[in-house]
């Protein structure tokens, strides 16, 4: 077949024919072939785990830039109730950032979630065959002469060998998504580090480097629009206090 | 003949296919060779499909070789156009 599955299938074809590299006696290939198969078993399993930890560090990020958002949402409340609308103002612009933050986190959980579960059916798929392997193994170790074994295990393992191809691809993308998540947890956390997300009660008096970027960033008109809604809600929203909801201040 | 679906497993399908397979694998190549990613994302996932609906799932523990092999369901258009040009998907 031409086309997509022709190139392919030479490809992947010559790279398990690699896998397999077989020994001249069929007993040795045998056992040669189940042995490579269990290590392939034992690197999927790490892969899993490697998958598992970058996702953990994700999680516990999200976790605490979710705990960022509730307080700099409290404390922006907090100071603008005090009448310190800069204060507030500074606040919001974190959380804004935060809040940011933590939907590419959420994102990137569920792509690593999805690695994850990917990679297990692998596994899974890759453990049945080998355990019919190593059945058929001794089957054909009992019942063949050396020649008729020699095809009956190339027929068996080509079916593991693709297995394990296959398994080797699944095995790449999620180890390329994993490095992604890796450079993005970093990221973060230096982000975190430079006090991006810090309370308003650890800034010292001033105006400085993060509050300067993080007025441009929250230029957007998002962190106008939600102190407006704060303000309307804390019933400050400039006009004296009292007359709001009763629509009739500047009529 | 036997069909893998790189990341899904194989499929046995009747000889008789191979003519709709063909067509519907030159449709796909030749979306990716013109460039043209959505009609690629288009006739990649209809090749896919078409295997899924007229094979038949092969049980985990059948120890046979594929015929033919397709990459995985996600692959990118960058991917599509990298296989088609260098080393292929497949880690050596």
């Amino acid at each position: 077949m031409a086309g997509m599955s022709g190139r392919f299938s030479t490809v992947v074809k010559a790279k398990i024919n690699k896998l397999l590299d077989k020994a001249e006696d069929p007993g040795e290939t045998l056992d040669y072939s189940y042995q490579a198969q269990l290590q392939n078993l034992q690197n999927v399993k790490k892969g899993i785990a490697d998958v598992v930890t970058a996702k953990k560090r994700l999680q516990m990020q999200a976790e605490k830039l979710e705990q960022s958002v509730v307080k700099l949402d409290t404390q922006a409340r907090q100071a603008l109730g005090a009448g310190k609308e800069d204060l507030a103002r500074m606040a919001l612009e974190r959380k804004t950032v935060a809040q940011t933050e933590l939907q590419t986190l959420d994102t990137q959980i569920a792509e690593l979630e999805d690695q994850q579960s990917k990679l297990t059916e692998s596994e899974q798929r890759l453990r049945t065959k080998v355990e019919a392997f190593r059945t058929k193994k001794e089957v054909i170790k009992a019942q063949y002469n050396a020649a008729e074994a020699q095809v009956r295990i190339s027929e068996a393992a080509t079916g593991v060998g693709e297995e394990m191809a296959d398994v080797g691809l699944a095995m790449q993308r999620a180890v390329d998504k994993t490095e992604q998540m890796r450079a993005r947890a970093g990221a973060v956390e230096e982000l975190e580090a430079a006090g991006t997300f810090d309370d308003i009660t650890q800034l010292g008096s001033g105006e400085d480097d993060i509050d300067r970027q993080l007025r441009e960033l929250g230029a957007s008109g998002q962190v106008d629009d939600e102190l407006a809604k704060m303000k309307a809600e804390l019933g400050t929203g400039g006009a004296p206090q009292g007359e709001l909801g009763e629509g009739k201040a500047g009529a | 003949m036997i069909v893998r679906i790189m990341g899904e497993g194989q499929f046995r399908i009747d000889d008789s296919d191979r003519d709709n397979l063909n067509e519907l694998d030159n449709a796909a190549v030749a979306a990716s060779e013109g460039g043209d990613e959505t009609a690629f994302l288009k006739t990649f996932a209809a090749l896919l499909d078409h295997v899924r609906e007229v094979g038949t799932r092969m049980a985990d523990d059948e120890l046979e070789g594929s015929d033919v092999l397709f990459p995985p369901a996600d692959t990118t258009f960058a991917e599509a156009q990298h296989e088609f040009t260098g080393d292929g998907l497949i880690p050596d």
